[in-house]
């Protein structure tokens, strides 16, 4: 296995996945001669020709319904939005076309699209460049949305949402592209709607998506090391559908739970959690759910007041404590 | 002379499609004071000859992505009336299978694809089928149709211009009714006729009398046949009026009666059997005859529908998901 950062992992399913089916292509703005924003798209262009990596204007309400027309025609587009900000401009095709075509014209038509698309703060890219707003798309039926954190499961994912013939809403994330991990050299792909457990324990059940998983990881190292706590760390990894089993099963061992999300926490991914748990996993929790989240506020531009906003290591190991208490 | 060009069977169909839609929209409207029918109901009718006469210029391998106002665009391109009515009436034999309602038709085998609800949110879709069509290299073009009040929002303007910029097969068809439910385009719009905003995008654009399905179908079939040669987008506004609201639940106060009835005089299906008879292709005998064949047809769609099952409950979560069966 090599070592690649998350951004290769993306370019390598792309580049696989568009040797593979030539009804594959990209779709978005500066994916093609600027090589991508983020660069995720890199050499594409070069290698597959302006045909399958198409440069778009900026018209996002034009490019994803080209996206979702293109699919229902029977070809496979991958929509680059430059972070998930701007997807906010296209909502009404997400939302109204993708999710809705194929239950709304009785199953005679299907989108295999895919929307990707990095979200998060952290670069003092203030308010209107700093959101999470996965969980808007993960509360539409129609839509399969993923966010994945580590460069394997990006391009598992990754490849499983091109193959996948709905809709998939596919985050990534601003801080996560020069991570790096261990990325499998044989063909794979991750199915959409499964949970992982990126670290084992018996105490209590961390449980994020995205770039939140790695602070849960560390918040779990410290409580092993300053509190002798056993975090288990649950990946959810697929928003929608949900791998609920996954996520229950870990809460019915550790008892306890405190879900971490970069987004808001009102009306947020850890509510759907301490729902689920309240529902099905009611008689094995110790003490009640604890939400971290991000604080709610706009995002501010000056950078203490933005790591104030982000859920830190520290908001997370506190809030385990209190769980624990 | 303007039916020269055509053959008097292509010529009685197009009138007795006509007769057909209206002869439907009324039953529709009927069945819908009598609760048959639920939600929004829009109708064709006023509007007949520029349904005939734009899709009656397409081949079988176009694709037509239009609005909500589309019972009559689904039976033009050759959809089943019975399955037509059955869906408005929220039948597991509707076309859409009960999902969709008198909006959401679609019908994937006469290229129908889709009915849409939210003004201009379609004309993407068609950029998209466009792109499919050239990235495939088929000889397919791309019909969009949509109102006058579509005009005025921002995806109109985005996909002009990328259809221009990509060079696409798209015949955008705007159907100019005058009225954005309550607005007329002096109220609403900074150009008068829409055509003009399609200059801003450097693409070939017409004007034509919607009343006419002669002079609908001349235009559009030249239209058609310039995006299918050249591979580039065209826009047509045919200006035309509905005779009735906007949808069913519409007091008609911004309009006068004296206007409505002004433009009643422009019955495009009395203006098509008037030439048709000077140019002896059509008598009354023959009129009778499919008239009162139309009145049969829609019947029997009517009986269809009325009689056949509500979809399952138990399928309720069918459709949201490709199976894996499917």
């Amino acid at each position: 296995m090599a070592t690649k950062t998350y951004r290769e992992a993306l370019n390598e399913a792309l580049r696989e996945e568009m040797y593979r089916d030539p009804n594959v292509f990209i779709i978005g703005q500066d994916v093609g001669k600027f090589e991508g924003a983020y660069r995720v798209t890199q050499g594409l262009l070069a290698e597959f020709g302006p045909k399958r990596v198409k440069d778009a204007p900026i018209s996002e309400m034009a490019i994803a319904g080209a996206g979702i027309g293109a699919a229902m025609a029977g070809l496979r587009p991958v929509v680059e939005f430059m972070t998930i900000n701007f997807t906010l401009v296209a909502i009404d095709q997400i939302v109204n076309n993708a999710a809705k075509i194929r239950y709304m014209f009785g199953g005679q038509v299907s989108v295999p699209m895919v929307i990707r698309t990095p979200g998060g703060g952290g670069q003092q890219l203030t308010a209107q460049h700093s959101q999470n707003l996965e969980n808007w798309y993960a509360n539409t039926p129609g839509l399969k949305v993923v966010a994945p954190v580590t460069p394997a499961d990006a391009k598992g994912l990754l490849k499983a949402a091109i193959r996948d013939p709905d809709p998939v809403f596919f985050l990534e994330n601003l801080a996560l592209y020069n991570t790096r991990g261990e990325v499998p050299d044989e063909e794979y792909e991750i199915s959409i709607g499964t949970a992982d457990i990126k670290r084992e324990g018996t105490d209590i059940s961390l449980i994020a998506h995205s770039r939140m998983v790695n602070v849960a990881l560390q918040a779990a190292q410290r409580l092993q090391d300053e509190e002798g706590v056993s975090a288990e760390v649950v990946d959810i990894r697929s928003l929608r559908p949900l791998d609920t089993e996954t996520i229950v099963n870990s809460v019915k061992k550790t008892n306890h739970a405190v879900t971490v999300e970069e987004g808001w926490t009102t009306f947020g991914v850890g509510g759907e959690m301490a729902a689920l748990l309240a529902d099905q996993a009611f008689d094995y929790l110790d003490a009640p759910v604890k939400r971290v989240g991000g604080e709610e506020v706009p995002m501010p531009y000056s950078k203490p007041l933005e790591r104030a906003v982000i859920p830190s290591v520290d908001k997370v190991v506190s809030a385990a404590m209190e769980v624990l208490a | 002379m303007a039916t020269a060009t055509q053959n008097k069977e292509a010529l009685l169909e197009q009138y007795r499609m006509m007769v057909l839609i209206r002869v439907f929209e009324e039953r529709a409207a009927q069945l819908y004071t009598q609760a048959h029918i639920g939600g929004y109901c829009h109708l064709n009718i006023g509007e007949e000859a520029t349904v005939v006469g734009a899709l009656t210029t397409l081949q079988s391998n176009d694709y037509v992505f239009t609005a909500y106002r589309e019972h009559g665009h689904a039976l033009a391109l050759g959809s089943d009336p019975g399955a037509v009515m059955a869906e408005l009436c929220g039948k597991a034999t509707g076309l859409s299978k009960g999902r969709g309602g008198s909006m959401h038709l679609f019908d994937l085998e006469h290229r129908l694809y889709g009915g849409y609800g939210i003004v201009g949110g379609h004309l993407p879709l068609a950029i998209g089928a466009a792109l499919a069509a050239q990235y495939r290299e088929e000889d397919a073009i791309v019909m969009c149709l949509f109102g006058e009040g579509a005009t005025n929002i921002g995806m109109f303007h985005e996909s002009l211009n990328m259809a221009k910029v990509y060079r696409l097969p798209v015949l955008f068809f705007c159907v100019n009714n005058q009225y954005a439910m309550g607005s007329a385009p002096e109220e609403d719009s900074a150009v008068p006729e829409m055509w003009m905003k399609a200059c801003a995008y450097n693409m070939p654009a017409e004007r034509i009398d919607g009343m006419d399905v002669f002079k609908v179908r001349e235009a559009t079939q030249r239209a058609v046949d310039q995006v299918r040669s050249t591979g580039e987008p065209f826009f047509l506004e045919a200006v035309t009026y509905r005779f009735r609201g906007h949808s069913m639940a519409d007091a008609g106060r911004y309009r006068t009666q004296d206007e409505v009835r002004e433009w009643q005089q422009r019955d495009p299906i009395q203006i098509f059997a008037r030439k048709l008879e000077e140019e002896g292709v059509l008598d009354t005998g023959l009129r009778r005859e499919i008239d009162s064949s139309v009145e049969e047809e829609v019947e029997r769609a009517t009986q269809f529908a009325l009689e056949s099952p509500a979809p399952d409950v138990a399928d309720l979560y069918k459709y949201v998901y490709t199976e894996e069966s499917e």
